[in-house]
């Protein structure tokens, strides 16, 4: 098993994920430059949060046109796994692999905090070791994470049961209250077409060991890594 | 033969834009009130191309590949 966590220009998270995959969870994970592509098959691609391109255009719109983003398609379709983390789940949207976009927050600031979030499904090579509807403590940190998509995207992802998680409060009552950036709906992340991409504004990098305040995010890391061992199983 | 192109990118009717809410909040705080405000961001771009049409189809191509959310913007040329 191994794991690639994609460096752009300008990317600040990307240490924080091969820190917990590498260190925390014991998977060989390769730190690839952007420039230089994906130059071998990996079983799951992260792209990390931080500011591509310094957000310029919209956040992850540059990146999101870069050659690497070129693998990191071939590698979803045929079933790879990819997580977008925050200015990764910016680019995963500008490139396609998920509907909608992320842009700037409802009241126009950078937030940055915990937040809860809602479990919605289940049914994911990432949440498969949670219970739906169990509430995590995940934080986020971002200006532009308010998730836009027209009327008739939402109802798809809600009947095709493609939202991830939902911003709640600490009872998993979906409240605006508890909305950090106006999403519409509440929505925390969302799933690719076929499950095996998953894109969300929270930082689950940031919520994996208990000395930072939260280990809920880990999961989702154990989640795939869960799903990678079964596939190597069923290969063997 | 070169093609001057100005691309207008704004948001789509309805959307939501919090920096013009803001702006227009600030203006209040000066003791401008305004009615509405929306905001808009302009590319000046040199194309070079045998005829307009085919200025105008680059300059869409541009708006459509990079320039432009479809989810959220709408977008203008004007082919000088």
């Amino acid at each position: 098993m191994r794991y690639a966590v994609i460096r752009f220009g300008g990317s600040n998270c990307d240490l924080d994920t091969v820190h917990v995959l590498d260190e925390v969870l014991g998977v060989p994970t390769d730190l690839v430059w952007y420039r230089d592509g994906l130059q071998r098959e990996y079983d799951a691609v992260i792209l990390p949060g931080g500011f591509s391109y310094g957000d310029y255009l919209r956040a992850g719109a540059i990146a999101a046109r870069t050659p690497i983003m070129g693998d990191v398609l071939r590698h979803a379709r045929k079933g790879g796994l990819v997580l977008g983390i925050c200015n990764g789940a910016q680019i995963a949207a500008e490139s396609g692999l998920v509907p909608g976009v992320f842009t700037r927050n409802e009241v126009p600031r950078f937030v940055c905090r915990p937040t809860w979030l809602r479990v919605e499904s289940t049914e994911s090579p990432f949440t498969s070791l949670f219970r739906r509807g169990e509430v995590i403590r995940v934080p986020v940190a971002h200006g532009e994470g308010r998730f836009v998509a027209p009327p008739d995207v939402v109802g798809r992802l809600n009947r095709e049961r493609r939202v991830a998680f939902r911003y709640c409060d600490d009872e998993g009552r979906v409240t605006p209250e508890a909305n950090p950036n106006g999403s519409v709906e509440g929505i925390a992340g969302v799933f690719g077409e076929n499950r095996n991409v998953l894109v969300m504004m929270p930082h689950p990098e940031r919520s994996s060991e208990l000395v930072i305040g939260s280990e809920d995010g880990r999961r989702i890391f154990e989640s795939m890594i869960a799903h990678c061992q079964n596939d190597i199983q069923r290969q063997v | 033969m070169r093609f001057d192109v100005k691309i207008t990118i704004a948001l789509k009717e309805g959307m939501l834009d919090p920096e013009a809410r803001a702006i227009q909040n600030a203006l209040a705080h000066l003791g401008v009130p305004t009615l509405s405000l929306s905001t808009a961001r302009q590319f000046s771009i040199g194309i070079d191309a045998m005829d307009r049409e085919q200025a105008e189809a680059t300059a869409r191509a541009i708006c459509e590949r990079l320039l432009a959310n479809p989810v959220i913007h709408r977008y203008d040329i004007e082919v000088a």
